[in-house]
């Protein structure tokens, strides 16, 4: 099972990343367990700079912008 | 090269709807179909580009720059970085941590903070295919000179304690995070065009609303009424303008097709200057964001600030055109 974090303050684009990632890891059958980083400081202290970033099983895969559908399958069927 | 976007709006206006072109009505709705559509599509195709260009650009890469760098060259760079990152002001607040933790001084880190949301690339260009250059290069460095002065009041004034205490503690361990991966064009243009997309899916409210007040203006004011009550003359326009734009809140995009209507219309450069920039700048949307790293007082310091500046800056332009 595959652990994702979705960083983002709250905006349409972090929550659409999160939703995107749910939506395709339902449609290819792949376990995930997702959190969602709300929380300033948390997200400063992993070093994150740009907000959406996606870390998945403890590797940063992808920050500062909504990810394309082709990215997430990517990375759930790697 | 902008023809096709007035036909379509001849096109709507006059032989689909069969109005008369005589009418306001008429003048109001093909404003409204010819800018709208042209203003997506410019939009799109200009945040592709500037996508694209940005790539290269990273976050650790300027934040690496900016360490230990003179006062005056950071705070060009600072604000220069402000006029390029892109709108969502979510990102500008985890850069503005970030930058503080690795010793970036704050008023360095202010200059960005102010200028990111004010100034924006793709609504220069957009400024100057509307209405000119000159109103593009007013936009631009009075959102960077702003941006620039107020960085270094709050460095002055040492405003550090009205920072949320959290920023100053916050302890990065981001080893591991700075590997760079190398994109292939083909990537960088992929990124770039879903960036511009997503980024259409969050404004295009703020320009139909943008587009469709300036057509109510556009069709229904009369020619150089602004010119007659709130011409250069009347002293009160500008501060009046300000505090008008206080409660208004638009994404700077959404205010171009208003802009170039106001000049159009007789309102000089400087009053609509202060107008736009105060409607985007001084925001409850812009507040609350900032209300997460920044204490309540320099909340009232900032939009005290912004206001008394916009202000100068309308008569300052006011004065010069």
């Amino acid at each position: 099972m595959k652990r994702v974090e979705v960083f983002g303050m709250g905006c349409a684009n972090c929550t659409a990343t999160e939703e995107m990632i749910k939506d395709r890891a339902a449609e290819l059958g792949v376990e995930i367990e997702i959190t969602h980083i709300y929380d300033l400081a948390k997200i400063a202290a992993r070093g994150i700079m740009s907000t959406p970033a996606v870390i998945i099983d403890g590797t940063l895969v992808h920050k500062g912008s909504v990810p394309t559908n082709s990215d997430i399958t990517e990375w759930l069927q790697g | 090269m902008f023809k096709i976007f007035t036909k379509l709006g001849d096109l709507v206006a006059f032989d689909l709807l069969a109005l008369d072109p005589t009418t306001h009505m008429a003048h109001a709705i093909h404003f409204f179909v010819e800018d709208t559509v042209k203003l997506l599509f410019l939009i799109t195709v200009l945040m592709t580009l500037v996508g694209f260009m940005r790539s290269w650009l990273s976050p650790e890469k300027v934040r690496h720059w900016l360490q230990g760098k003179p006062k005056w060259i950071a705070y060009l760079m600072a604000v220069s970085l402000g006029a390029i990152t892109p709108f969502c002001s979510c990102s500008s607040i985890p850069l503005f941590i970030a930058f503080l933790s690795t010793g970036i001084p704050l008023g360095v880190t202010m200059a960005f903070l102010i200028t990111s949301p004010m100034v924006n690339e793709v609504a220069a260009v957009l400024f100057g295919e509307a209405i000119g250059l000159d109103f593009t290069i007013a936009y631009v460095v009075t959102g960077m000179v702003v941006g620039m002065v107020g960085g270094f009041i709050i460095d002055l004034l040492k405003l550090d304690k009205w920072v949320e205490p959290f920023v100053f503690q916050v302890q990065v361990n981001d080893e591991g995070l700075n590997e760079e991966v190398e994109l292939t064009i083909k990537q960088r243009l992929r990124y770039a065009l879903n960036e511009a997309v997503n980024l259409i899916k969050q404004i295009w409210l703020y320009i139909i609303i943008g587009v469709g007040v300036g057509a109510a203006i556009h069709g229904f004011v009369p020619q150089e009424w602004f010119l007659e009550h709130a011409g250069a003359g009347n002293l009160f326009a500008v501060p009046l303008a300000v505090i008008l734009a206080v409660p208004l809140y638009s994404n700077v995009t959404g205010t171009i097709p208003v802009a170039e209507v106001l000049i159009a219309k007789g309102l000089p450069v400087g009053t609509t200057l202060a107008f736009i920039m105060s409607t985007v700048a001084i925001s409850l949307p812009e507040i609350m964001i900032l209300r997460k790293v920044l204490k309540p007082q320099m909340l009232v310091f900032f939009v005290a600030y912004i206001a008394i500046a916009f202000i100068l800056v309308g008569y300052g332009f006011n004065w010069l055109f």
